[in-house]
């Protein structure tokens, strides 16, 4: 009888310990994809639109520096994980009034759209390669509007503080041929944005840093208002401020059009 | 001259003082640009190898209208052109804004762009410089401003713009003054141009209907209006013979698709031109009407390096009528014509260099025509382009094959401000 329950307990026990072990095996490596999941919706989805006045400073490594200032429109499909961004430059004089729309889709290449208003030209772009430079910066496509989930495997490498902020540290490894062949992102726990993110060539040597270098909490969102991407490969780097950021303001799907191309919402672009 | 000066200085000095309203924003352009043969050939009109040699200096001024009403942009352009010595005032667009959301129009001279060729056009059948494309100009010189009313609407996803254009403005073409060019009446130099007159009923018309339909922008287009290139009619009534180059009437109707396909982006067009002067093609200085089909295929290869291609081809209708009655002597047209282009961009250093290869070759004329450009960003609205034309062809007259002694090299620099 003694021994019946002893044999019993010990099974119990048995099987709550192997319970967990499966469970925590279970949860390592979907929590790192949660993370990110996480992260995609705090850095890339906020709200369901999103407007903001965005400053870039592009400075090479002799300190020459270039500028951009743009107005970024964004709106969230009601459901699904599409988007739609359109942006609008003011600077620098020779790409003034060019603009810029892009409708998203996580399962298929980007619709891009041009306009050039020298010649009021609304032209299609191929859109293949999300690595390339975002007018010229640091920036990449990718890097402003969001790489697929589904591009990398995570995995969760440890918790640690960075910056002061209680982080998750991830590693994203691309499942295919990419521009890095890993990236560690330090996420916020609270926040769920990135604070730190390096990316590392095939030959495993860091090339890329980003860092989140003010986060200011607007309408609900925390948002990284100012951000660096630093090459250092060629010792270039491009700083982005945001101002004027709003969320939730009513962006009309109307806007997200080739005729606000032609001609720009004027209330948008301030 | 007195009175343009004045008018020039007024205008200099409005554009100044009107920043001071704070509704108003200034922005324009300081630039060079010269071109010059490198063939060594001398043109029988005595002109030298320089094509363009030209400062212009661009003020533009735009703003809001108040209460909502709309906007306005206004491009002035003053020039010196240091080949003919020649300064002067070109205004490439005024024009005022009314509306906009569901119904709206924009008044006065603008530039319109349709089509989904590059550098081909069927259905932009708005008026373009070809001096400035051959010449190496800034893109923007290719079109010329239509002085037009442009009313545009929005029905649920459908778009509509409907232009009207009272004041007819032809296509710019190189001259024989410094380009070396086919000329089927080499022995008549008295030359008159008749453009249509500025009558109500001349007015052009042109409608286009778009939509966009599981990601393909799809567009229908007609427009009524005339040819813009002339044709030249010889007059043997008078003492001495002479040419009337004329703008005969042309109606004009085609459809594109533009889309993303095969890992890039597709693009189709046709259009259907309508020579309203002989439709009959029993009249061999008028032209036949036409058939044009363009397909273009666009593709990023990698992160800075882009590669479009298209074909494009022109038949000529009641092709029989045509041959039958061509003059003896005349340069015969196939039945078909056509071109294959390549474009190749490359973008390098953080997008501050831009290396690009355009190039039309057309497999029945047996010609072709090739653009080799460098453009550099030296800073923020600072950049600098030089580039190559080079033109050659089998037979002297064909299209690109007449150019062919007009091979150039350019340089142009542009400040923006």
């Amino acid at each position: 009888m003694r021994i019946f329950r002893f044999v019993a307990a010990a099974l119990i026990a048995l099987s709550l310990v192997a319970g967990e072990g499966v469970r925590a095996q279970e949860t390592q490596s979907p929590a790192a994809e949660e993370i990110m999941r996480r992260l995609q919706q705090a850095f890339f989805y906020a709200g369901q639109d999103f407007a903001a006045k965005v400053g870039m400073r592009l400075v090479d490594k002799t300190g020459h520096e270039r500028r951009r200032s743009l107005t970024m429109l964004r709106l969230n499909a009601k459901e699904g994980r599409n988007q739609k961004y359109y942006t609008y430059f003011h600077a620098p004089a020779d790409v003034r009034g060019t603009a810029f729309l892009v409708w998203k889709y996580p399962d298929k290449d980007d619709d891009r759209w041009l306009f050039i208003p020298a010649i009021k030209l609304v032209t299609r772009i191929a859109a293949r390669d999300n690595q390339s430079s975002f007018v010229g910066s640091d920036f990449t496509y990718e890097d402003v509007s969001g790489r697929d989930l589904g591009a990398d495997a995570y995995k969760l490498l440890r918790e640690e503080a960075m910056a002061g902020r209680d982080c998750y540290v991830v590693e994203s490894n691309p499942k295919a041929a990419s521009a890095f062949s890993r990236k560690v992102s330090w996420i916020d726990k609270t926040s769920f944005l990135p604070v730190k993110e390096e990316y590392y060539d095939v030959q495993n040597e860091l090339f890329r840093v980003f860092t989140a270098d003010e986060v200011k909490e607007i309408k609900g969102h925390p948002t990284a208002v100012r951000r660096t991407m630093k090459n250092l490969k060629t010792g270039h780097y491009t700083e982005v401020v945001f101002e004027n950021v709003d969320y939730d303001a009513g962006l009309e799907e109307s806007l997200f059009s080739e005729r606000s191309l032609q001609t720009p919402p004027a209330k948008w672009i301030q | 001259m007195r009175v343009r000066d004045r008018s020039c200085a007024l205008l200099l000095a409005t554009l100044v003082c009107a920043p001071a309203e704070g509704q108003v924003i200034l922005h324009g352009f300081a630039q060079a640009g010269y071109a010059a043969r490198v063939t060594g050939a001398t043109l029988p009109s005595g002109g030298g190898d320089f094509l363009v040699g030209e400062e212009r200096l661009q003020l533009s001024l735009s703003g809001r209208i108040p209460a909502q009403v709309g906007g306005f942009a206004a491009k002035a352009d003053f020039f010196h052109d240091a080949v003919t010595g020649k300064v002067g005032l070109e205004i490439r667009e005024v024009y005022l804004d009314v509306g906009g959301g569901t119904i709206g129009a924009r008044v006065g001279r603008q530039v319109i762009t349709w089509g989904t060729g590059d550098l081909l056009f069927i259905n932009d059948v708005f008026p373009k410089d070809w001096t400035a494309l051959f010449t190496g100009r800034p893109l923007e010189y290719l079109k010329v401003g239509s002085d037009a009313l442009k009313l545009t609407g929005q029905v649920g996803p459908v778009g509509l713009e409907a232009i009207a254009v009272p004041f007819f403005e032809p296509d710019r073409l190189p001259s024989a003054e410094r380009f070396f060019l086919f000329d089927p009446f080499p022995q008549i130099t008295r030359r008159t141009s008749e453009k249509p007159r500025t009558d109500l009923g001349n007015t052009e018309l042109a409608l286009k209907v778009s939509g966009s339909l599981s990601g393909w922008d799809l567009a229908l287009y007609a427009h009524r209006g005339y040819y813009r290139t002339p044709i030249m009619v010889p007059d043997s009534t008078a003492a001495a013979p002479s040419l009337l180059l004329r703008y005969p009437r042309r109606n004009v109707y085609g459809a594109s698709a533009r889309g993303a396909a095969l890992g890039g982006v597709v693009s189709l067009e046709a259009g259907y031109y309508d020579s309203r002067e002989d439709r009959s093609g029993a009249d061999p200085l008028l032209p036949n009407s036409q058939a044009l089909f363009l397909a273009g295929y666009q593709r990023q290869l990698s992160a800075d390096f882009t590669v479009g291609l298209q074909y494009y081809g022109e038949r000529t209708l009641r092709y029989d009528r045509y041959l039958s009655n061509l003059p003896q002597g005349f340069p015969r047209q196939g039945e078909l014509r056509q071109l294959v282009t390549a474009r190749l961009t490359r973008l390098s250093k953080y997008q501050t260099w831009k290396l690009s290869v355009f190039g039309y070759w057309s497999p029945t004329d047996e010609d072709f025509y090739l653009i080799l450009e460098v453009w550099h960003s030296l800073a923020d609205g600072v950049w600098v382009s030089a580039g190559a034309n080079v033109f050659g062809g089998r037979s002297k007259t064909s299209f690109f094959g007449q150019l062919d002694k007009n091979d150039n090299v350019y340089v142009n620099l542009r400040y923006e401000f």
